[in-house]
């Protein structure tokens, strides 16, 4: 009876267990290979240049929306200058990074499994064994290294136009007086903010990559197997988001609070 | 030079290699035969390390590379060349990339030097001028030859050919043949060809290794092998079915 409980919780922890290896293979591969140039440009250019849109997107309105929700409430008591202010510290720390993170993680977590997984049942990873080539130096490095360099840009990128758009909305739209909000929303938001926001979007990168290559590498057999594994990648690099998210911010606001 | 003792591989509740041995001197050329589904292409892949056994050893020049972990293992590949039975070419690159796969990543090599390499390695194979397509645009016979290049093109010591004519039409084939007979003889390649075509294994085989029920059933030169009193063998060899009863 307590069969199906023990099988799953082995199967979670072998999994956990095949996860930690391959990421200490990054590592020690990182530290001991020489990176190929062409290859991380190649997956920059894909995963940083082609996600800009999807992600400027989600940045800008964001923005917007967040914007119009704070003055709705903020003008009730008369804090409309405050409203810019509250956008920026929100986007820069948490909507920000969160939000780009989910969306690569949705265009690129995807595509690294289904890609990864692809060359496992096709046995192509098995023809790059034998041609001298290791799985992690050749197709998982450069994925990893070019979607924690990407992250972060992509996450400036879309905080700041979620904040320019905040800006359109606020003035233009809901009449909040420029000069005041600007000066607000300087005061308030912290180069601390902008510090955890870069940090929770490195994390977040390291997570989408590390677990959309993860399930590519193990991926089950035949197309229904790549699907499958496409499925969770995106899934699992989602939760694993979210939650680090909270646990982040607990921390780092600890650990900033020191600066 | 390669030495396989006692192997056995079992996947879920199908053993499928039950005790494998056979030992491939430097320079011979091995031909395996033996049913479809009866484990030869899981062999092979024991050979050159990608599979891990349940048991047994593995001896390449004496090192058990079952006991190697994958980045010990790149070393001892760079001296083996494998055609895949899929060929698994890269779907993402050129024919011409495909090849020089193992030359540009070598770094000691010129541009020039590995285009003029692809090019001699593509005549041989007989498909010169297909540098620049892409495995998607070739047929499974062209895409086998490919694959054949690829594994010959960086001088390896050790090559391994999984059904290297299947899919291939006769004269495709024959030509194939005698390409694998010149690397081995030319180049002193050890050839281990996994083969259903009896005519390739009497024209590539000094030796034949019959496996059957997971293990090496028979071996011989390929005339003892046609010739065989061996009820198993001779089936084989000439093709003939068991005679079970039809019931439809
Ligand atoms: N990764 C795997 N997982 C589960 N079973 C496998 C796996 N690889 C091979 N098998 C099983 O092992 C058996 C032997 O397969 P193998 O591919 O070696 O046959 P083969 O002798 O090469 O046949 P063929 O001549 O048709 O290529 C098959 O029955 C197959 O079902
Ligand atoms: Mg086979």
């Amino acid at each position: 009876m307590l069969d199906l409980p023990v099988q799953i919780i082995r199967g979670v922890l072998a999994g956990l267990g095949r996860f930690s290896l391959m990421v200490m293979e990054v590592v020690r591969s990182l530290a001991t290979q020489r990176l190929s140039g062409r290859d991380l440009v190649a997956q920059m250019y894909f995963i940083g240049v082609k996600s800009q849109t999807v992600v400027l997107v989600t940045g800008a309105f964001t923005g917007m929306v967040l914007c119009a929700q704070t003055y709705f409430q903020f003008h009730k008591v008369k804090m409309d200058t405050a409203t810019l202010a509250v956008v920026s510290v929100s986007m820069c720390g948490e909507l920000g990074p969160v939000l780009t993170a989910l969306m690569v993680a949705g265009r690129v977590g995807a595509s690294m499994a289904a890609e990864l997984g692809t060359m496992k049942v096709t046995e192509q990873v098995d023809a790059l064994r034998t041609l001298a080539a290791h799985p992690i130096d050749y197709l998982v490095v450069p994925r990893v290294v070019a979607t924690v360099l990407a992250v972060p840009l992509l996450t400036a990128e879309s905080v700041a136009m979620g904040i320019l758009s905040a800006y359109l909305v606020g003035v233009h739209l809901l009449q909040i007086d420029p000069g005041y909000s600007v000066v607000n929303m300087l005061r308030f938001t912290d180069h601390r903010d902008v510090l955890m926001g870069f940090i929770k979007s490195l994390i977040f990168g390291g997570i989408i990559a590390t677990t959309g290559c993860y399930k590519g590498m193990h991926c089950g057999q035949g197309a229904e197997g790549v699907g499958h594994s496409t499925t969770e990648a995106v899934v699992y690099a989602s939760i694993a988001i979210l939650m680090s998210n909270f646990f982040l911010t607990l921390l780092l606001t600890r650990l900033l609070a020191l600066l | 030079m390669i030495e396989v003792r006692q192997l056995r591989k079992r996947f879920g509740d199908q053993q499928v290699l039950d005790g494998v041995d056979l030992t491939i001197e430097q320079g011979e050329s091995l031909v395996i035969i033996g049913r479809s589904g009866g484990g030869k292409s899981v062999l092979l892949k024991h050979l050159v390390g990608l599979t891990h056994p349940d048991s047994g050893q593995v001896l390449v020049e004496g090192q058990d590379i079952a006991q190697l972990d994958e980045r010990e293992l790149l070393g001892v590949r760079r001296k083996f060349g494998m055609l895949f039975q899929s060929a698994a070419l890269f779907d993402s690159l050129t024919v011409e990339e495909n090849i020089a796969f193992v030359l540009a990543r070598e770094r000691n090599h010129t541009p020039e030097e590995i285009t003029r390499r692809v090019a001699e390695a593509l005549e041989m194979v007989d498909l010169p001028g297909t540098q620049k397509k892409k495995p998607a645009e070739l047929s499974g016979g062209m895409r086998k030859r490919v694959g054949l290049a690829r594994a010959i093109i960086y001088r390896p010591e050790v090559i391994f050919y999984d059904e290297p004519t299947t899919g291939l039409d006769p004269v495709v084939a024959d030509s194939i043949d005698k390409l694998i007979l010149r690397v081995c003889n030319r180049l002193r390649v050890t050839s281990i060809v996994v083969t259903h075509d009896m005519r390739s294994m009497q024209t590539v085989g000094r030796r034949v290794a019959m496996l059957h029920e997971g293990r090496i059933y028979a071996t011989g030169t390929p005339q003892e092998m046609m010739s065989s009193a061996d009820p198993v063998v001779s089936r084989f060899v000439r093709g003939i079915s068991d005679e079970k009863e039809h019931t439809f």
